[in-house]
């Protein structure tokens, strides 16, 4: 169901996961907005001003009010407009379901961060942890349809946009996560039958070159 | 609503400041609950099974179901208990709390651990960072988000207090520790105002231990670690401050690939 929304605004880079999870959270929502497109290398005044703390994206402006850090983003949208929601009316739920997606940002982010650029031991140690991370997702996702349960919900929201980083994860890490996780590998197929996600993803070939081109960029080998 | 103390226990450290964030909030709520003083250096079964992803202080454990991260917990207390709130009504306050939360968190915290963890030009570099936070923190105060407030949750303490208060005070204790002037009262008048403020609240005093207490556990910390060789190692900071054990790795978040508010 659509809603008319007053002057929303996401700030946002194509292939980023976490503006990904904006770009989710209002769809799921039926929101409409103004999607605009940042040069990460040559940041607009508008999101200098949205952000000036972290300078970063994503950022959500809404009525004039920017929101910063993409899962607050999305418990922001989550708030706002009730239909659909996406975390549970429990507490203790909800309780589970921010640690799971604080999870991703705490652990599976910081692996990528160090999987992409470090090589030999450091290298091997952060593959490891990549793939014990990814096996504890595994565990909390156990034979659940979605993490949350019956229904795509937060932890969702959180973590399938990376499902897009998992070939360019294998191919810089030397794994499969197929063969680590094949749970993971088939909850990510079913969210990508929600248009929600299929319209916010990027290919993965199309994700793997994009940090070719950037460890190119950046002088990292 | 349940306030015996059998349904809720925490598991928590007498010196962490996330324990304290937790035993603020339940003080505010007015809630009893059982409290187990972890050995961090031989840590339990309890709470290694409780906490089994992180094995860290606080947990939370309510009608026997565990609740772990400090904020998380908050907001968890909040929500179930609905009296004498400590978040926001409005989703665009309750962002703004969060973020600020998460900053504290995220950067003003690990940057109060890496002066605690270095000396010299590397301390030097650190103290400025914290002042850096601090700034824009007052920004705030003086301008933005939480101009006018006497606390950041308004008239009364809020989640945020609760977050930059339980672990500010060991702003002042590397002061005396380390001879650095970390809170100038003169360069961030009103974060100073509120944080004497919020430490004269009645709750506040009643859970965060004496400063003699704290400098004695602090200068002994900095101690062992200045006569370690690497002076920024993880393992030896983790008993510490908030946040002390990722200084190194935070760094730098100049990660054009994943960008996003949070720090990796």
């Amino acid at each position: 169901m659509a809603t008319a929304a007053k002057g929303v605004v996401l700030l946002d880079f194509w292939v980023s996961p976490f503006g990904q999870r904006c770009r989710i959270a209002l769809a799921e929502k039926g929101v409409e907005y103004e999607y605009k497109e940042e040069n990460l290398w040559d940041k607009s005044p508008l999101l200098l001003k949205a952000n000036p703390v972290h300078k970063k994206i994503p950022v959500l402006i809404h009525e004039g009010n920017p929101i910063c850090e993409s899962l607050l983003i999305v418990q922001y949208i989550d708030e706002v407009w009730s239909n659909n929601p996406l975390l549970p009316s429990d507490p203790y739920e909800r309780a589970q379901a921010r640690f799971w997606a604080d999870f991703v940002d705490k652990k599976v982010s910081e692996c990528w961060t160090r999987l992409w650029k470090v090589k030999g031991e450091a290298q091997e140690e952060a593959r490891k942890d990549m793939i014990e991370d990814l096996k504890l997702l595994e565990g909390e996702l156990g034979d659940k349809q979605y993490f949350g349960g019956e229904t795509f919900g937060f932890v969702d929201v959180a973590f399938v946009p990376l499902s897009a980083w998992f070939y360019t994860f294998e191919t810089c890490g030397n794994f499969s996560v197929e063969k680590e996780c094949p749970k993971l590998v088939a909850w990510a197929k079913r969210c990508m039958e929600r248009e929600s996600v299929s319209k916010s993803l990027h290919d993965p070939h199309k994700v793997y070159e994009y940090v070719c081109q950037l460890k190119k960029k950046l002088g990292v080998d | 609503m349940e306030q015996s103390p059998s349904c809720l226990k925490l598991f928590g450290s007498w010196a962490s400041s996330y324990t304290h964030r937790v035993q603020l909030a339940l003080k505010l709520k007015g809630l009893e609950f059982e409290y187990m003083e972890e050995d961090l250096t031989n840590k339990s079964p309890s709470l290694l099974l409780y906490n089994h992803v992180y094995k860290k202080v606080p947990v939370l454990l309510h009608l026997d179901r565990p609740i772990v991260e400090s904020v998380i917990i908050l907001e968890y207390i909040d929500e179930t208990w609905t009296d004498h709130p400590i978040m926001p009504i409005d989703p665009y306050e309750r962002a703004i709390a969060r973020f600020w939360c998460h900053f504290a968190d995220d950067k003003l915290g690990p940057a109060a651990g890496a002066v605690f963890g270095s000396s010299g030009e590397d301390q030097k570099a650190a103290v400025c960072q914290v002042h850096e936070n601090l700034k824009l923190i007052e920004t705030e105060l003086r301008e933005g988000a939480f101009k006018g407030r006497r606390f950041f949750g308004g008239d009364k303490i809020g989640i945020l207090d609760i977050v930059l208060g339980c672990g500010s005070y060991w702003l002042a204790v590397f002061n005396e520790v380390m001879e650095v002037k970390l809170v100038d009262s003169e360069a961030f008048p009103l974060f100073h105002a509120w944080l004497r403020d919020f430490e004269e609240q009645k709750e506040v005093k009643e859970i965060i231990p004496a400063i003699d207490t704290l400098l004695e556990y602090a200068r002994g910390i900095r101690q062992m670690m200045l006569s370690l060789k690497d002076t920024t190692s993880s393992t030896t900071t983790t008993t510490t401050t908030a946040a002390a054990t990722t200084a190194a790795t935070n760094n730098s978040n100049n990660n054009l690939v994943i960008e996003s508010g949070t720090s990796v």
